[in-house]
């Protein structure tokens, strides 16, 4: 038979699986996907949101799986959406049609529907609980019992109620150049390769499957003075929206008859900025533009820092990074950047030894011209 | 909530679109064709770009080969073939002759393919002048407009500075007179096998979303200056310590023990097929 | 003096913003200089004509804003002009508008024919390459694919622009201003062009540094007969290198004749005022 193979790179990796198996369960504790989804939402959020696929029970599943690791969890419904058939487009979600849970503004006092603070972390104060070491089912149910009574005694007399949007309260002032209604279907990224210059759509879909950290530090960046955005903001508003698709093969667009096929939960932030316009005599202008962040789930800072970058690529300035798209939209994206900090583990011998002998043969002395 | 994958993975829209994008590159040999290139479950950087190739051409009877820097058994040349195999049941070989789609990170093959058969590289960066301009708007603009002197000038500075070009993998090739093509990473060794290849070769780069490709019979050449030719990585004086071959690409092997250099074939299908040849020689030998 | 022009200019139009019918007009009460106060258009290149003659050397004098800078990127393609025609009397070139080619042939344009100093160095200079491999890249461009060859052409352009050879693979970054200005003469000059732009290019540096460069700019006009278009604001500049000026004022030529001429008996009153000034 003579020689053959060593069979030494599958004996490993078979090697390294089952280590990676041993040490998921070795602790001999299961973490249930429903106590993921039940405990962990803002991860579940996180997830979901990065990873582009709105799917809480495969979002929870990707964190078990990937024992909590973030990128990989975001990974695995990346790898997942990419085996899914995608045949329909919904209609346009329009936010005000939110069943908001929470709205704030940073720019009124009083916005019209009020400020409703909802559930945030925002005035927690970050002491480790440690009651939380020995808290138990049992010593929860008196509290949500009567949580749930005074929200009843609160909720009874109301009906469901949606909330304008600030924005539009400060349109109607003028404060905005006001823009006719552009029906033009969104570029998909995920279909075509995004291509330079960019458009809108296609900016601000790169940006919300952004990784939260790095959307969140190029935010900051600009803040800080690498860039030239500060805003106000406008609305941050968080809350399930209703999806509705047309029937695929009906040409009518009775907006009764469009089915209902879930909803979900997003953060949208519209934030105020202040830049100069030039009118049509040339002459400028202070005038607000609207920076837009949207996110899945609950993710305000990704949403917020996302409506700063929109205005910054919006606005293109040679001096700041933060204002190049190529800069920001290509490394943002998780999956990517992870990825192929990671391939550099990857064996390189091959590229090694082809420098390595580079630098021998310039050590050596150089070649001579022939002339 | 059990799922069955489907062959090779994709859906069979998606294989047509990675085939239609293969097939426009091949029109414009070693012109970069943007796709929409999908998220997959082995990593962005780990071979993407090869593996949709891979998985958009390969039918079921279909034989395949993996390389990673050489070897069948490189540890992600082994997951890639696991997770071909996985989701097509094709066979895998190791036997370069024997398939006919063979997929590679930084390695051509060192037998002459044929051509019935396909090469898949995988391409980390496909932009060779990338080092010349960030931007790829413009250093799409520069392909457009067949303005490569940036990349030219930074070959030129090498040889001012080191007096010779210091490129190591990676040695730019303009592809059939007009595009400039990074051949992928592979050792400047390999850039020759590209001219005239017998063999369609294919590149992919799924994070940076291009296909391009070199068809077969195509002139490629490596870039050099009149009097600086192109110059290969030198293995003068060395042979594979196992099959003693010399006109290879080697492996610079240090003993942990005694410091002492050695050489072996990188390009391990080869070296096997290079001591069985031998050994029949042998065994025949010994019945005259 | 040769009859045929090298290159004619004609009608060089440049404006930012759309215009209105009130600014159509020269004369128009609208136009605050070369500014539309209806509708806010800037006219900063307005219905340019001139010929370049075969070795000779035109002055384009005029304050900042006069449009001079905005018309020489026309010409060297750096901008787009708003309309005009520019026609350069060169093989494969003769008869065509050269502002309507395709950007590759104007790149080679700017590779074979011209040759371009920028008054600020940055804008012609690659800072951190060698300073040979700068001359070699305009030598690159234009086709030439033999590294020795292109070293002994930028050594003697080195040479010639007096730059001490053993800092030739120094990078420009390191030079002072009037060094990296007259490796950008040399870079400029790498391809023999028959036409050369100089864009201010000795405003910034010191006095003594700002006679050497013209100097050297003298020397080379001298040896090599290029047709050389001199734009500077300071008029000082333009008698000592100059044979012909055209003066500029909102965008507009007021003026144009032998410099010497033009220096002796000003017509136009804001030339006076400039030539009073520098006596």
């Amino acid at each position: 038979m003579g020689y053959v193979a060593v069979k030494g790179g599958t004996e490993a990796i078979e090697a390294s699986l089952a280590r990676l198996k041993y040490d998921r369960i070795k602790g001999e504790e299961i973490v249930e996907i429903k106590t993921v989804l039940a405990t962990m939402r803002p991860l579940v959020d996180q997830v979901m949101s990065e990873a582009s696929l709105y799917a809480p029970f495969l979002a929870a599943l990707a964190i078990k799986q990937a024992g909590g690791s973030m990128e990989e969890a975001v990974f695995l419904l990346r790898a997942h959406r990419s085996t899914l058939p995608r045949h329909y487009y919904s209609e346009t979600v329009d936010t005000e049609d939110m069943f908001v849970e929470r709205r704030i503004s940073a720019s009124f006092k009083d916005i019209p529907g009020g400020q409703l603070l909802g559930s945030t972390n925002d005035y927690t104060h970050r002491l480790l609980d440690f009651n939380l070491v020995t808290e138990k089912k049992e010593d929860h149910q008196a509290w949500l019992r009567q949580f749930q009574e005074q929200m009843n005694e609160h909720d009874a007399d109301k009906e469901l109620q949606f909330f304008p949007k600030v924005v539009d309260y400060l349109r109607e002032e003028g404060l905005f150049e006001t823009y006719d209604l552009d029906d033009t279907p969104p570029k998909d990224i995920t279909k075509e390769s995004i291509q330079f210059p960019t458009g809108r759509s296609e900016r601000l879909q790169a940006l919300t499957r952004g990784q939260t950290g790095a959307v969140t530090s190029l935010g900051y960046a600009s803040l800080r003075g690498y860039g030239q955005v500060h805003p106000t903001i406008g609305e941050v508003r968080m809350g399930d929206v209703p999806i509705h698709v047309k029937h695929p093969y009906e040409e009518e667009s009775d907006p009764d008859d469009l089915f209902y096929i879930g909803d979900v939960k997003i953060t949208e932030v519209e934030s105020l900025v202040p830049v100069n316009v030039k009118k049509q005599n040339q002459k400028e202008e202070l005038e607000f533009e609207i920076g837009y962040g949207i996110s899945f789930g609950q993710n305000e800072t990704k949403a917020i820092a996302m409506s700063i970058l929109d205005q910054c690529l919006e606005n293109s300035h040679g001096e700041f990074p933060t204002h190049d798209e190529e800069f920001v939209l290509l490394h943002i994206d998780s999956v990517e950047s992870t990825g192929f900090i990671s391939h550099l583990k990857l064996p390189h011998y091959v590229t090694f030894q082809s420098k390595l002998d580079s630098v021998r043969q310039v050590k050596k002395g150089g070649t001579t011209n022939d002339d | 909530m059990m799922t069955k994958p489907h062959f090779a993975f994709f859906d069979e829209g998606s294989k047509k679109e990675i085939r239609r994008t293969a097939l426009k590159a091949v029109a414009i040999p070693g012109y970069q064709v943007p796709f929409a290139s999908r998220e997959m479950p082995i990593a962005r950087g780990w071979g993407t770009g090869g593996l949709q190739l891979t998985l958009s051409l390969i039918g079921r009877s279909d034989v395949l080969k993996v390389i990673d820097q050489g070897a069948d058994e490189s540890v992600n040349a082994v997951s890639i073939k696991k997770l071909v195999q996985h989701t097509t049941g094709v066979s895998i070989t190791e036997d370069t002759a024997a398939a006919n789609i063979i997929q590679s990170r930084h390695r051509i093959p060192e037998k002459e393919l044929r051509e019935d058969q396909i090469l898949i590289l995988q391409v980390p960066n496909p932009e060779p002048l990338r080092k010349v301009e960030a931007r790829e708007y413009l250093t799409k603009r520069m392909h457009a407009e067949d303005d490569y002197s940036g990349a030219w000038l930074l070959l030129f500075e090498q040889i001012m500075k080191y007096g010779r070009m210091s490129t190591g993998a990676e040695h730019p090739v303009y592809v059939n007179g007009r595009y400039v093509m990074t051949p992928s990473p592979i050792p400047r060794f390999d850039n020759p096998k590209m001219h005239q290849s017998k063999a369609l070769i294919l590149l992919g780069a799924g994070r940076e979303k291009k296909i391009f490709a070199v068809p077969p019979y195509t002139d490629v050449k490596s870039m050099a200056f009149d009097d600086y030719p192109f110059a290969v990585e030198s293995f003068e004086g060395k042979s594979c310590k196992l099959c003693g071959s010399t006109d290879v690409f080697l492996d610079e092997i240090i003993d942990p023990d005694t410091g002492e250099r050695s050489y072996q074939c990188n390009d391990t299908s080869f070296c096997i097929e290079q001591l069985n040849k031998k050994e029949k020689e042998e065994v025949e030998n010994s019945y005259v | 003096m040769s009859e045929t022009p090298i290159v004619q200019v004609r009608h060089l139009q440049k404006q930012f913003g759309a215009g209105c019918p009130h600014c159509l007009d020269k004369e128009s009460v609208y136009l605050e200089k070369n500014y539309c106060t209806s509708c806010g258009t800037v006219h900063a290149v307005r219905d340019v004509s001139f010929d370049l003659y075969p070795g000779e050397v035109l002055g384009i004098v005029g304050e900042s804003g006069s449009g001079k800078s905005t018309m020489l990127q026309g010409l060297y393609f750096d901008g787009d002009m708003t309309a005009g025609e520019v026609y350069i009397n060169q093989p494969g070139l003769a008869g065509h508008n050269v502002l309507t080619l395709s950007s590759q042939q104007k790149r080679y344009i700017r590779n074979n024919v011209y040759g371009m100093v920028y008054q600020n160095p940055v804008h012609g200079l690659k800072m951190n390459f060698s300073s040979i491999g700068n001359i070699a890249e305009k030598m690159i461009a234009a086709g030439n694919r033999h590294v020795g060859s292109m070293e002994k052409r930028g050594e003697e352009l080195l040479k010639n622009v007096h730059i001490p050879l053993r800092r030739r693979k120094e990078e420009p970054q390191n030079f002072s201003g009037g060094m990296q200005q007259r490796v950008q003469i040399a870079k400029a000059l790498s391809n023999n062009p028959p036409i050369l732009f100089l864009d201010e290019v000795t405003t910034g540096l010191d006095l003594s540094v700002q006679a050497s460069v013209l100097d050297l700019i003298k020397q080379i006009q001298r040896e090599l007969q290029i047709s050389m278009v001199v734009v500077s604001h300071d008029l000082a500049v333009i008698r000592m290198l100059a044979d012909r000026s055209i003066v500029m004022l909102n965008g507009e030529i007021i003026e144009n004749g032998l410099t010497d001429q033009i220096l002796e008996d000003p017509q136009h009153e804001y030339t006076q005022q400039l030539v009073y000034s520098l006596l």
